[in-house]
């Protein structure tokens, strides 16, 4: 087909291409259908499917910093706690709706993001990496002091969640499912419209060639500044979502160890596809749940070596070894 | 005396004690076809940095139109008509032929902010893209990834996306760098039919293209204007030939 291209390139053919790679392709549904199946073939799971729903969300909003923009953090975590902060104390002070409590936690986890943003988005590298640490550890820090509001290390209890929509959160988890994917769903569509977008494709540049775009007329720092806070705010929904499906917030949503566990999630799924986190956060929790279940005392060492395996064989994760498989395929064909 | 398309004023810039751009006055004439050339490590690289705002001057001033742009950052600089390619080809290297230029041209038209509709369905900005493309003569590749292409004609995609800004002053920095001597003429050929409008400032070590190409050649050295003049007198001069031209002196 390409060679048939490259003979025939006119200025209708490369419209029609570049208006066919939005378009929704069928294997896109597949993580839905996954999703929906899941909740009718293990019922018994749905709080752990919930959990991993949302979760998908964080490392989606990872995706879009990492993945399409190239900006490498350690704190992400930041927006994600503030999020789930926000909900879980909207929800404990008598404010137990859980929609408009998913839209305020996105708005201070954006406010977060920008303001952070502002600063640690001057600088580049390993000075970027630290500072992005940095914020999330000042957090994480300031949520352990403020223990009158927070709780600080016993965690923030006593949230009352209200029916979403009308519908009560179940013990078995059944609402917060499809709250969850719900709300997954209508993120995904936010990121996939962006990323598709000018704005998506630029960032695209930015990650490519930083120095090109600022030689052609770019505001690299605006725009990444516009998709940190973005990625924030749809972090802070993810965090959010975790609070208040459990009813409960912890120091460990600011901690250092879910940031980097995102990172590992997302990798292990591949960057900067859109579909990363669908496959790389099922994996590693569906593994953290056998793992632990198996091997209570030394799971971590069995994420290791897996972890390891992927780092030397599937660099590019998941997403990189599908491309092999159907690289392969083709020439076989 | 009418506005140079760009002028620098006695601008300056060290590095500690290193001095890489020293008092610089140079004028670039709207419509020119200006060479710059120089030894290695004469500046000439730092300067189009400087000029286009990649690097900040320690003193003096550049002037584009006859407005003092000397504050303003790159991206403004652009924005008003100042684009160069680059010495080693920078380019969106995963990303195809075409939508390097959709970029540029996106980021000229203003669409490049738009978070809300796909990039596929501007049209306007995707056929202006590919008839550069044409225009180039590499319109074939236009779905390719660059770092598929042939190093020759990367440099190609290098100038089709300045030239999806609209510049008005261009500044190639040595557009045949890396190019097999094969294909040099093609890129002469094609700068040398690049709309007269457009002030070119051309900073090259094939004298060969220097010379079938330039009108007004300035000669720097260690950071300094030595010369500057037409190319017969440059090729002519004593002291050019001594501190550049050496044995490759042209008969």
């Amino acid at each position: 087909m390409t060679a048939e291209a490259a003979t025939h390139v006119t200025a209708a053919s490369v419209v029609d291409a570049f208006a066919r790679r939005h378009r929704f392709h069928w294997a896109e549904a597949l993580p839905w259908i996954v999703a929906i199946g899941a909740f009718f073939v293990f019922p018994d799971y749905l709080a752990l499917g919930a959990q991993i729903l949302a979760t998908i969300l964080f490392g989606l909003s990872l995706d879009l910093i990492l993945g399409y923009a190239g900006i490498v953090t350690l704190g992400h975590a930041a927006c994600f706690g503030t999020g789930a902060y926000v909900a879980g104390l909207l929800a404990a002070h008598g404010w137990g709706e859980p929609v408009s409590g998913l839209l305020i936690a996105a708005l201070a986890a954006a406010l977060v993001g920008f303001v952070s943003g502002a600063v640690v988005l001057r600088t580049q590298g390993l000075t970027l990496l630290m500072l992005t640490l940095v914020v999330a550890t000042m957090l994480y820090e300031a949520a352990n002091k403020a223990n009158t509001i927070t709780g600080g290390a016993d965690g923030l209890s006593g949230m009352d969640v209200w029916p979403v929509l009308g519908f009560h959160f179940d013990l078995y988890g059944q609402t917060a499912y499809w709250y969850c994917l719900v709300t997954l769903f209508l993120c995904w569509l936010i990121a996939r419209c962006i990323v598709h977008s000018p704005f998506g494709r630029s960032l695209t540049g930015i990650r490519e060639n930083e120095r090109r775009m600022h030689a052609i007329g770019s505001p690299v720092f605006w725009r990444r500044l516009t998709i940190y806070t973005i990625a924030a705010a749809l972090a802070g929904i993810s965090g959010a979502l975790i609070s208040q499906t459990t009813q409960f917030v912890g120091l460990g949503v600011l901690s250092f160890d879910r940031s980097g566990a995102i990172l590992i999630m997302l990798i292990l799924g591949g960057v900067g596809w859109l579909y990363g986190a669908f496959i790389g956060v099922p994996l590693y929790m569906i593994m953290q749940d056998r793992f632990a279940a198996v091997d209570p005392v030394y799971w971590y060492f069995w994420i290791g070596l897996i972890l390891v395996l992927v780092v030397v064989f599937a660099p590019s994760g998941a997403y990189g070894l599908g491309d092999r498989l159907a690289r392969a395929l083709r020439r076989r064909a | 005396m009418s506005a140079a398309a760009l002028e620098t004023r006695a601008l300056s810039m060290s590095f500690g004690a290193l001095r890489v751009a020293n008092a610089i006055d140079f004028r670039l004439e709207p419509g020119a076809r200006h060479a710059l050339i120089g030894p290695n490590g004469a500046g000439k690289t730092t300067f189009v940095n400087l000029v286009t705002g990649a690097l900040h001057p320690s003193d003096g001033q550049i002037y584009l139109e006859g407005s003092d742009v000397t504050a303003l950052p790159q991206a403004q600089r652009v924005k008003r008509g100042l684009v160069r390619t680059f010495q080693i080809t920078a380019l969106f290297r995963g990303l195809s032929v075409l939508e390097n230029v959709t970029l540029a041209v996106g980021e000229r038209l203003g669409t490049a902010s738009d978070l809300l509709r796909p990039s596929g369905r501007r049209r306007a900005v995707i056929e202006e893209a590919f008839a550069l493309l044409e225009r180039l003569g590499i319109a074939d590749e236009a779905l390719r990834p660059v770092r598929e292409l042939a190093y020759g004609r990367q440099r190609l995609v290098e100038i089709a996306v300045a030239l999806g800004l609209r510049p008005k002053v261009l500044l190639l920095d040595e557009p045949a760098a890396g190019v097999p001597s094969s294909e040099t003429g093609t890129i002469i050929d094609m700068i040398e039919q690049l709309p007269a409008e457009i002030a070119l400032l051309i900073i090259e070590h094939d004298m060969d293209l220097v010379f079938r190409l330039a009108r007004r050649i300035t000669v720097l050295v260690q950071g300094a204007v030595l010369v500057e003049g037409a190319p017969e007198a440059i090729a002519a001069d004593p002291r050019v030939r001594q501190v550049y031209l050496g044995e490759r002196e042209r008969a």
